[in-house]
C-alpha cells in the first residue's frame, strides 16, 4: 500500500529561523498520523505547507501518488485535502448551515450558478445538514456563526472539513480552548470519523492524541526528532526530554 | 426553510420597506402627472437611475467586499457608447470606424453593456490582484484614464461633451415622453433588484459574500476567489453602466463629467447612505440624495454640507445605512 501524503525533505525558513529544516514523514491511508511538539516548534507552518497556504523553500508533498507541491490552495482542497484551523475560520454572517452548505457546493464543484436559491436546493441543504448532525450541531443548524459559542464553532470547523469528504483531514488543534468535556466529547467525535477518514492530527492535548493516534511524529524547532508507534514515542527518552517534561 | 424563504422575505421589516419605497418611487411622478408638475416627472426618474447605478456598485461592494472607487468608469462608458451610437445615425460615421449609428435602443443599450463589460474584464483581471486600499487607488486610475481619455476625443466633443437631439427608441415604441421614459427606468431597475437578488441568494452569491468575509475559507474548500470576485465585478460594472446609459438618454447630452471621480463617489455615497449590501439600500440613498439636493439645493448651492452632515450621521450612528435604520440588521439564513 502506498502512503498517502509523503514529505520528502521540506524546509521554510522565516528570516534566520527556520520554521521547517528538512522534514520528511509520510501518513498512511485509513490511519491518524498525530504531530506534536513544543509550542513555536513549527506545527502550524508544516500544516500551512501541506495544505497550501504556505510555499516551503525546498522540498516537496506528494498526495495520493501526485507532486502536488506547485498547487494553490483550493486546487489542492479539490484532490481531497481537508483542514481545519487552530483559530477558527468561518464565515460569521451565515448560519452554521450557510457555512456547510458552502463547501458541499464547492465539493460539487458548481458555484456558478446564479438564478436558483441556495436555500430551497436540497442538495445542498441535506448534505449540510447531515454534517451538521455528525457533529452534534443539528439544533443550531440556523444560528449565525456570531453567535455560535467557541466550542460550537470547533465542531463547525469539523463539519465543514467532513462536507468536503476529504481523503486526507489535516487538523490544526481542533481542542485548542475546549474545556475538558467539550474535548473528551471532540475525542470521541475524531475516533468515529477515523474510520473514514485519514487525518494528520497537530495537538497538545497528549490524552487525546495516545487515545486517537496510530503513529506519532515530535517536532521540535522544525526538525523531526522521532516519528513511530505511539507506544514507542511514548517510552522514548528523547522524545520525554525534549517535550514530554520529566512527569510524563 | 425552502421555497417560503422568497415569501419570508416580503413579511420581513426589509421586505415591507423595499415594497414601500418601490411603491413611492411609482407613485411619485404618476401624483405629479395629475398635478400637471411634469418636472418631477424626470427628478423620479433621475432618482431610478442614479438607484441603478447603486444596485450595480452594490453587487461589487456590498455582496463582494469589493471597495471600487472607480465605478464612474462604466457609467459613463455605458453612456459614451450608446451617446455615440444616437450621434452616428445623427450626424452620419461609424462608431470606432466599425459600426453605424443607430437610434434602436434593443441595438445599442446592449452594446454599450458589452463594452463596458469587457472594460470591466481588463480592469477586473489587473485591479484584483490587489486588495484594500490599493483596490480603492486602482480603480480610481483607471476611471481617470478613461476620463481623460473622452476628454481628448474630439469626434465625441471632447470636453464639451457631445448634445443628442432625440432618445433611441425602444423596439417600436418612443419613450421621448417623460413619464413612459420614466417607466422604462423604473422597470430597469426592477429588474436588476431581482436580478441581484437572485443573484445573492444563488451559489454564486454564496461564494462571493464568503470572498468578502473570508477568502482563506473560501479557498481553503477549494473555490478559487479570484475568478468569483471577477465576475462579480463585471456583472456590477454592466448594471451601472446600465444606469449612466439611461442618464444619457434622458438628458440627451454626454459629457466627461459623467466619468468624473466625483461620479464615483456619488455613486458610493447612495450605497452607504442607504446600507452596504442591503438590497433596497442605494434605492433610498439615491431618493435622499435627490431630495437633498432639489430641496436644500433650492436654497443653496452648499447643499453638500447638509448632505455631508447627514452621511456623517449615517456612518456613526446607523451602520446599516437607512435601511439597518428602518429595518434591523442584515438577515443571512
Amino acid at each position: 500500500m502506498t502512503d498517502l501524503l509523503v514529505l520528502n525533505g521540506l524546509q521554510k525558513h522565516f528570516g534566520a529561523l527556520r520554521a521547517t529544516d528538512d522534514v520528511s514523514l509520510s501518513v498512511r491511508p485509513g490511519t491518524l498520523h498525530a504531530l506534536i511538539g513544543p509550542n513555536g516548534a513549527g506545527k502550524s507552518t508544516l500544516i500551512g505547507q501541506i495544505a497550501g497556504t504556505i510555499t516551503p523553500d525546498r522540498g516537496s508533498i506528494t498526495f495520493r501518488g501526485e507532486d502536488v507541491t506547485p498547487l494553490t490552495l483550493p486546487q489542492r482542497a479539490r484532490k481531497g485535502l481537508g483542514r481545519t484551523f487552530q483559530i477558527s475560520s468561518l464565515i460569521p454572517e451565515f448560519s452554521a448551515l450557510r457555512n456547510v452548505m458552502l463547501a458541499v457546493q464547492a465539493r460539487q464543484g458548481s458555484s456558478f450558478r446564479f438564478w436558483g436559491r441556495v436555500m430551497a436546493d436540497r442538495s445542498l441543504t441535506g448534505p449540510a445538514m447531515a454534517c451538521l448532525e455528525r457533529v452534534g450541531l443539528a439544533d443550531r443548524a440556523r444560528v449565525p456563526v456570531s453567535d455560535l459559542s467557541h466550542g460550537e464553532r470547533r465542531q463547525l470547523e469539523l463539519a465543514v472539513a467532513l462536507a468536503l469528504e476529504p481523503v486526507l483531514l489535516l487538523l490544526d488543534e481542533p481542542m485548542a480552548g475546549l474545556g475538558p468535556e467539550e474535548s473528551r466529547k471532540m475525542t470521541d467525535l475524531l475516533h468515529t470519523l477515523k474510520r473514514e477518514t485519514a487525518m494528520l492530527l497537530v495537538e497538545h492535548d497528549m490524552d487525546a492524541v495516545f487515545s486517537l493516534a496510530d503513529e506519532v511524529s515530535v517536532l521540535v524547532y522544525g526538525r523531526v526528532i522521532a516519528n513511530g508507534p505511539v507506544a514507542e514515542i511514548r517510552t522514548s527518552a528523547a522524545v520525554r526530554e525534549a517535550y514530554l517534561g520529566e512527569d510524563a | 426553510m425552502d421555497n417560503s424563504r422568497s415569501n419570508s422575505f416580503l413579511r420581513s421589516r426589509e421586505g415591507v420597506l423595499t415594497v414601500v419605497a418601490l411603491a413611492v418611487l411609482l407613485a411619485a411622478p404618476l401624483v405629479a402627472q395629475a398635478a400637471g408638475q411634469t418636472y418631477f416627472i424626470s427628478l423620479a426618474s433621475r432618482v431610478a437611475i442614479l438607484a441603478l447605478a447603486g444596485v450595480g456598485l452594490n453587487l461589487a461592494l456590498g455582496s463582494g467586499g469589493m471597495i471600487s472607487f472607480g465605478h464612474a468608469a462604466f457609467f459613463g462608458l455605458g453612456g459614451y457608447v450608446a451617446g455615440a451610437m444616437v450621434f452616428h445615425a445623427q450626424e452620419g460615421g461609424q462608431f470606432l470606424g466599425l459600426l453605424a449609428g443607430t437610434q434602436q435602443a434593443l441595438l445599442s443599450w446592449p452594446l454599450a453593456l458589452a463594452v463596458a463589460g469587457i472594460a470591466a474584464l481588463f480592469i477586473g483581471v489587473i485591479s484584483l490582484r490587489t486588495s484594500g486600499v490599493y483596490f480603492i487607488m486602482i480603480t480610481l486610475a483607471f476611471a481617470q484614464m478613461f476620463y481623460y481619455l473622452a476628454l481628448s476625443f474630439p469626434t465625441y466633443g471632447g470636453e464639451d461633451g457631445m448634445t443628442l437631439y432625440e432618445r433611441s427608441t425602444l423596439g417600436g415604441l418612443s419613450v421621448s415622453g417623460d413619464l413612459p421614459f420614466f417607466f422604462v427606468c423604473f422597470g430597469v431597475l426592477l429588474l436588476a433588484l431581482l436580478l441581484c437578488s437572485r443573484l445573492t441568494g444563488s451559489r454564486f452569491g454564496a461564494a462571493l459574500m464568503t470572498a468578502r468575509q473570508n477568502e482563506t475559507r473560501l479557498a481553503t474548500v477549494g473555490i478559487n476567489p479570484f475568478p468569483v470576485k471577477l465576475t462579480g465585478f463585471v456583472i456590477s460594472a454592466m448594471i451601472t453602466a446600465l444606469a449612466g446609459v439611461l442618464l444619457v438618454e434622458q438628458n440627451g447630452f454626454a459629457s466627461p463629467s459623467l466619468l468624473s471621480w466625483h461620479r464615483s463617489g456619488e455613486i458610493m455615497i447612495f450605497v452607504i447612505l442607504g446600507g452596504v449590501g442591503r438590497l433596497i439600500g442605494p434605492v433610498l440613498g439615491a431618493a435622499v440624495f435627490i431630495l437633498l439636493e432639489t430641496v436644500i439645493g433650492g436654497y443653496t448651492d452648499r447643499w453638500q454640507l447638509v448632505l455631508g452632515l447627514v452621511l456623517l450621521g449615517i456612518v456613526l450612528f446607523a451602520r446599516g445605512g437607512l435601511v439597518g435604520l428602518l429595518a434591523g440588521r442584515a438577515r443571512h439564513d
